[in-house]
């Protein structure tokens, strides 16, 4: 199981996801009519690690987090 | 050192904490950086949300940077509320030369803008409101967007 998080302002709960990469959460996410306004403008981290292709393999107890525009200070 | 307090940022307390702990390490400059809120658009005051695992691992990367020029970097920032004209943001390098801190401390507080996973709402009519249109996408956002795929 995968552990999805969304931080910041995005309002969802975490969902505990069978998929063995990010290309199939992208495939989910895309279908999830709340996300819609996030997937374009959100960063992709996985255990902590920004990530940078859709290609990068899960495994059982992961963590994703999907991190949304950003503006500290 | 990277400090997370709830609420409003104590200026003088943690200027003076950073200032005592480096006294008497030979570094030449001392160049803090304080952003307070500023009363403007009807607001209340601003409000954060904070990601720690990621800032740790982000503010380490800064760390190493500023190792590398025999400088050393402190950062303070807020959880949750602050109101008008309280300090949620304070970064300091301390290096042998000015010059070195100087430019130093720019890079370091226009990347924190940019790349620092930390989430900003005004408090405005009691309620909070993310501030999207001052908001900086990170660096390779959109990644599970239909266009990547």
């Amino acid at each position: 199981m995968v552990r999805v998080e969304f931080l910041g302002p995005i309002q969802k709960d975490a969902l505990e996801l069978e998929i063995t990469n990010l290309s199939e959460l992208a495939t989910i996410l895309q279908e999830t009519p709340e996300m819609a306004e996030w997937l374009s403008n959100s960063a992709v981290a996985v255990n902590d690690t920004l990530v940078s292709s859709l290609n990068y393999p899960l495994k059982d107890g992961d963590k994703v987090s999907m991190l949304p525009p950003v503006c500290g200070g | 050192m990277l400090k997370i307090y709830d609420g409003g940022l104590n200026v003088a307390t943690i200027l003076k904490e950073w200032y005592e702990e480096e006294a008497t390490s030979n570094y030449g400059a001392f160049i803090p950086f304080i952003g307070t809120i500023r009363d403007e658009d009807g607001i209340e005051g601003l409000s954060f949300d904070i990601y720690e695992p990621i800032l740790e691992k982000w503010f380490k990367e800064w760390q190493e940077k500023a190792k590398a020029k025999n400088a050393i970097i402190k950062m303070a920032h807020s959880r949750g509320d602050v109101l008008l004209h309280q300090s949620s943001y304070i970064a300091a390098v301390f290096s042998p030369k000015r010059r070195v801190a100087l430019e130093f401390i720019d890079e370091f507080v226009e990347n924190f803008k940019a790349s620092a996973p930390i989430w900003k709402y005004d408090l405005k009519n009691g309620k909070r409101i993310y501030a999207l249109d001052r908001s900086t996408a990170i660096k390779g956002s959109g990644l599970l967007a239909k266009e990547y795929s």
